[in-house]
């Protein structure tokens, strides 16, 4: 692939004394969908830290569009065009939805864009309007997740990183975020986004990856991936001899 | 009618009045709570800083209240920028404890350095303002209570538009609620704590300014009891619950005051701490909170910095005990023998803590208060009963066990920097009980006359027989300690303090094994109280203060969490040396708050390491 | 073989979310049990509700014919319940001979008076006195502890007196079981024994448990599906708290809910043809 718009190569990381990725390569190209799959133990939640700062790696780089990012501290790699949507949405429960949307633009100063943008948010999400001044810890689950994909959105993210999307949401949200994250796609922003559910992801990516125990078992176009009888083995299989 | 409400009106308007003041303090500590979860025990130091600065202000420049005022805000403000910058940041992956003890070394190091530019006396705080006062009901308000109250209201109005309306307030109210997804948005986390440093420490600061003008006295110490309250008035809040710091705050100014009122002043400080322990035990998330589930806190043991002990050869240390016992008959000097067995009988202070802070992995820094109840123990039983010194002694070991193991039982479900507060109020509780107690402890008076060391009827006064006497003991509990240690005991007691999850799930029940660590803790501490009351002939509630608490602590960092020897060391290296070279004594207590500070940073398992 | 462990309706809830549901099963004395499932299952929660560290909202535990639930830690290990954990906890400080004769803490009688009051006062004086029949339990002790390490080969007994901390991620793992062994369990709980683990090390622990079963009734909670089909007797699978599927090891890991619950459809993995 030419000028993937991120990279991860040769990744080896460790938590504490246990390794978790082992020389792990990943591209992903501009303006797709792709998506890291794989079950329990995997790495696969690793790998999104890798890439935001939280965790170094002891070995390898992160390549954002061809310039590296490894070990930058977090709020310089947001800053350069990343938005992140955190397992478990980590919205600012005792926040309004209205200022957690806005944080997600604090790396910005431009104020009548960011307004601007406000306003395109509430469009795209139109349920956070009538919620706007509600504590963003009492909304549901699928509603907080909206709330933290536009807060992701605001900072005008050239990649947005998301991790688990889908995670404990109800099937008709499942269905709404999927659609936005097609959405979101649609105007231009890569999706990179981790997945257990292989099922729900392949169904929107473009492109796939199968993480297991830290390296990687199968990739491919996200079609071929979904009717691929290996993906089980990689999901469910063992490593005992 | 009004006449006999008018007092109370006075009460009433005085406790907010204090309650204000606090309010400062513990809005400031909440703030720092929310950011980092640290308790910041500096910030009493801030306070003290900026009457200091105040009083610089309005003797040698004359300047007028609003300019002293904006003085003070600018230069705590550094101040707390520079505690953030120097002495927590290169903490920040260190355990969670190391930040608290920083501070504790920083507050310390202010205060002695206060004490030296200043002199420990109190000066006044001359008010400049008109001396009107208003009637109201039958009670009067001051055009101070108005200022206080004008500047609470203002303090409050800033933060709370600074917080709700500016990116940077924005910011702090993010890195409090969740830390890792305030960064992924793009905040700087090492600016937001520089912020809120400097905030707290602003408001600290003129807090200790306007208490300064209310009492017209400022003195170098006078920021460690209002550090605490500042704590203890956020605990009652909510931990890094800003609104719940003000309401805590004003809360315990009106406790203070009605019950100053109903019991008299010296119990003024009894009530905070009473307080405080009520609160820790039954309502440890704060008194507005729904659950009792104490907040998340990592394991105290996650301090101990592992390492392998330096091993001392038994041979040596035989050696070395041999010497030491034989030191009398070089070194003739009477005084300087009695000094340095009082330096033995803090060695006995130092492996009575390092047994719950090292062993047990429960940092006290209330040990001081083991030895009051030692020293007052056995003067009592020798005054009163005529009981021999050898019996005293020993008796009063005993109830320093039984008495230190009740008073801070209810702590045992508490970990990390909640241990420390606990045991620092309970320590403060013995000395204010003490104080208050006239009838069995002679209250301010203290216990004068108590009969020195003495055997079969013969006294030994001379600073030989002071000297054995005290390195015997320590000796004798020393090789007691190391048994215990080296039986089942030290490894039980080493497992609750490396993973107490882990230990419950073996069997171990926590509070019997806490408790046995804390009564052997209680009769060596004292031990050591008892003999030193006999030796300095008169003890009062001075005598034995947080000051010797934070000695103790620092020995015992010094020679290596829960190492017998290392303690002995640290003690010898903290006490006797400079005693024996008499070595700069006015910087003493900065000396050793540098040197905890050094420890922390740079070598947290102690010279002989960590067992 | 006779029901040992049981559980009835165990429920936990936090807040919303119900992590427990009205899970019921039976272990049979000498089983070796699996329970394996997605992430959030609630697997290590039952474990947590059975050994006493958490306390079910309804439901009960019943252990050779006894009534446990809700009892402390402190008692469900004197009971022979021994467990390990999901990130592996040992003590760090403590060495490796030290740690596993925590394990055996419950069974110390001869320094450990259970007497009412002064109980901890007999216990402080024994421990300084060390009569004869101290020392010969310590001793005994210890030759059973240096025992238990053989079995992992030479993979602690070279390092037996340095400090846990100071282990690799593995060897902490067994020091784990190890201590557990000490216990002496009537039931042995391994939570993710394997996580983090080569396969190199995989099929070591694989043997040991194997070496265990038998001994012991084990439960087991494991992601690694082959190391469960080798090893289990019974394979209960979990999902969002509540118990999906329940039976010998090959009819579960072919069972399509199984699949489903893993991979988020039963499709994924099939060939079909294209419907466009």
């Amino acid at each position: 692939m030419n000028n993937p718009i991120l990279k991860l190569d040769r990744i080896n990381s460790f938590y504490g004394p246990i390794q978790v990725h082992f020389d792990l390569s990943i591209e992903v190209a501009r303006g797709q969908i792709v998506c890291l799959l794989g079950g329990n133990a995997s790495g696969k939640s690793t790998t999104m830290k890798v890439i935001l700062g939280l965790l170094k790696p002891r070995s390898g780089e992160v390549i954002l569009d061809g310039a590296l990012i490894t070990g930058l501290p977090t709020p310089q790699i947001i800053r350069r065009g990343v938005g992140s949507v955190p397992e478990a949405r980590r919205l600012f429960g005792a926040m309004t939805v209205r200022e957690n949307v806005l944080m997600g633009a604090y790396t910005r100063s431009d104020k009548a864009e960011i307004a601007h943008d406000y306003d395109r948010m509430l469009a795209l999400f139109p349920r956070l309007a009538e919620r706007s001044n509600q504590a963003a810890g009492t909304l549901s689950g699928g509603e907080q997740q909206m709330v933290a994909m536009a807060r992701a959105l605001m900072g005008r993210p050239r990649v947005l990183c998301m991790d688990e999307p889908t995670m404990g949401l109800s099937p008709l949200f499942v269905d709404r975020v999927l659609e936005l994250i097609q959405a979101v796609n649609k105007t231009g922003v890569t999706v990179f986004m981790v997945e257990q559910n292989a099922s729900l992801a392949l169904r929107i990516a473009d492109y796939g990856y199968v993480l297991q125990s830290g390296r990687i078992a199968l990739s491919g176009p996200a079609r071929d991936l979904l009717h691929d009888p290996r993906i089980r083995d990689a999901y469910l299989g063992g490593q005992a001899a | 009618m009004t006449s006999s409400l008018g007092p109370w009106f006075d009460y009433t308007v005085n406790g907010l009045v204090v309650g204000n003041i606090y309010a400062l303090l513990a809005v400031g500590l909440a703030l720092i709570y929310g950011v980092s979860h640290l308790i910041n025990f500096a910030h009493g130091s801030v306070y003290m800083a900026g009457a200091y600065i105040g009083w610089l202000c309005i003797t040698y420049l004359g300047t007028p209240l609003p300019v002293t005022l904006a003085a003070v805000v600018v230069g705590c403000g550094i101040i707390g920028l520079l505690i953030e910058r120097v002495a927590l940041r290169p903490l920040q992956s260190a355990p969670r404890i190391a930040p608290l003890l920083a501070t504790i070394g920083v507050g310390l190091v202010l205060d002695q350095v206060a004490q030296l530019l200043f002199t420990p006396d109190p000066r006044g705080l001359p008010l400049q303002l008109p001396a009107w006062r208003i009637q109201i009901g039958g009670g009067t308000i001051g055009a101070l209570d108005l200022l206080i109250a004008g500047i609470g209201l203002f303090s409050a109005l800033l933060l709370y538009v600074f917080l709700r309306f500016t990116k940077l307030g924005w910011a702090v109210r993010a890195t409090a609620l969740d830390r890792d997804a305030a960064q992924q948005c793009g905040v700087d986390v090492n600016r937001v704590n520089s912020t809120v440093f400097a905030i707290a420490a602003a408001l600290g600061g003129v807090s200790g300014f306007l208490v300064g003008m209310y009492y017209n006295s400022i003195d170098p110490n006078m920021g460690f009891q209002a550090g605490l309250k500042g704590i203890i008035a956020q605990m009652i809040g909510g931990m890094g619950n800003v609104p719940g710091a003000i309401a805590g705050s004003l809360l315990l100014g009106l406790t203070e005051s009605y019950g100053i009122a109903v019991f008299g002043t010296s119990y003024r400080n009894l009530f905070a701490f009473v307080v405080m322990l009520l609160v820790l035990v039954l309502k440890p998330n704060g008194i507005f909170s729904r659950g009792r589930a104490l907040p998340a806190e990592p394991l105290t043991g996650t301090f101990i910095a592992p390492s392998a002990p330096v091993r001392v050869p038994p041979m040596l240390v035989a050696a070395l005990a041999i010497i030491a016992l034989a030191l009398p008959l070089v070194v003739r000097n009477g005084y300087v023998l009695q000094t340095l067995g009082i330096g033995w009988l803090y060695a006995v202070l130092a492996i009575s803590l390092t047994l719950v802070a090292g062993t047990a992995g429960m940092i006290s820094l209330g040990q001081a208060g083991l030895l009051a109840i030692g020293a007052y123990a056995s003067g009592l039983l020798a005054i009163n009963l005529h009981w021999p010194i050898a019996a005293t002694v020993v008796a009063a070991g005993f109830i320093t066990a039984i008495l230190g193991t009740l008073i801070i039982f209810p702590a045992f479900r508490l970990r990390g920097h909640y241990v420390t507060i606990a045991t620092l109020g309970v320590g403060e509780i013995v000395t204010l009980t003490i104080l208050n107690w006239d009838s069995l402890t002679r209250g301010p008076v203290g216990l004068s006359g108590i009969p020195p060391l003495s055997a079969f009827g013969r006294p030994l006064i001379s600073g030989t027989w002071i000297y054995e006497i005290a390195l015997g003991a320590l000796i004798i509990l020393a090789l007691t300690q190391w048994r215990l240690l080296s039986s089942h005991l030290g490894r039980t007691l080493r497992a609750i303090r490396d993973d107490d999850v882990a230990a419950r799930s073996y069997g171990i029940a926590l509070d019997r094994y806490k408790g046995l660590a804390f009564a052997v803790a209680g009769f060596t501490a004292g031990i050591a109280g008892a003999l030193m009351a006999h030796i300095f002939s008169y003890v009062n509630h001075e005598t034995f203060t947080s000051q010797a608490s934070l000695l103790a602590l620092t020995m015992v960092i010094l020679g290596g969490l829960g190492n017998v020897a290392g303690a002995i060391l640290g003690a010898v290296a903290l006490v006797s040396l400079p005693e024996l070279f008499r070595a700069a004594a006015d910087y003493r207590m900065l000396i050793y708050g540098i040197v905890l500070l050094l420890l922390i940073r740079f070598r947290p398992q102690g010279l002989l390491g960590t067992v | 073989m006779a029901p040992i462990l049981q559980l009835d309706g165990l429920t936990r809830r936090f807040g919303g979310v119900t992590a427990v549901d009205a899970l019921s099963l039976i272990v049979n004395e000498g089983e070796l049990v699996s329970i394996i499932g997605p992430n959030g299952a609630g697997k290590t929660t039952v474990f947590n509700l059975v050994t006493g560290l958490d306390a079910p909202d309804a439901g009960t535990v019943t252990f050779a014919g006894r009534d446990v639930t809700g009892l402390p830690p402190e008692q469900i290990a004197a009971l022979g319940f021994a467990r390990t954990f999901q990130h592996g906890r040992v003590f760090g400080n403590l060495s490796v001979l030290d740690n596993v004769l925590v394990g055996a803490h419950t069974r110390l009688s001869a320094v450990r008076p259970q007497w009412p009051v002064i109980g901890p006062v007999g216990e402080l004086a024994l421990a300084l006195v060390r009569p004869g029949s101290v020392k010969a339990e310590e001793a005994a002790l210890r030759a059973e502890a240096m025992d238990i390490l053989a079995l992992f080969g030479e993979r602690l007994t070279p390092r037996v007196n340095n400090p846990a901390f100071s282990l690799s991620y593995a060897n902490r793992r067994r020091l784990e079981i190890a201590r557990a062994l000490a216990l002496e369990p009537r039931v042995l709980f391994l939570d993710e024994p394997t996580a983090g683990m080569n396969p190199t090390e995989t099929a070591e622990m694989l043997e040991i448990i194997r070496g265990l079963k038998g001994q012991f009734t084990i439960l087991l909670i494991e992601h690694k599906l082959d190391l469960v089909m080798q090893l289990s007797d019974r394979v209960i699978v979990m999902e969002d708290g509540a118990k999906i599927a329940e039976g010998l090891p090959q009819a579960v890991a072919a069972d399509p809910a199984v699949i489903a619950a893993y991979l988020g459809s039963r499709e994924v993995g099939t060939i079909h043809e294209d419907a466009s």
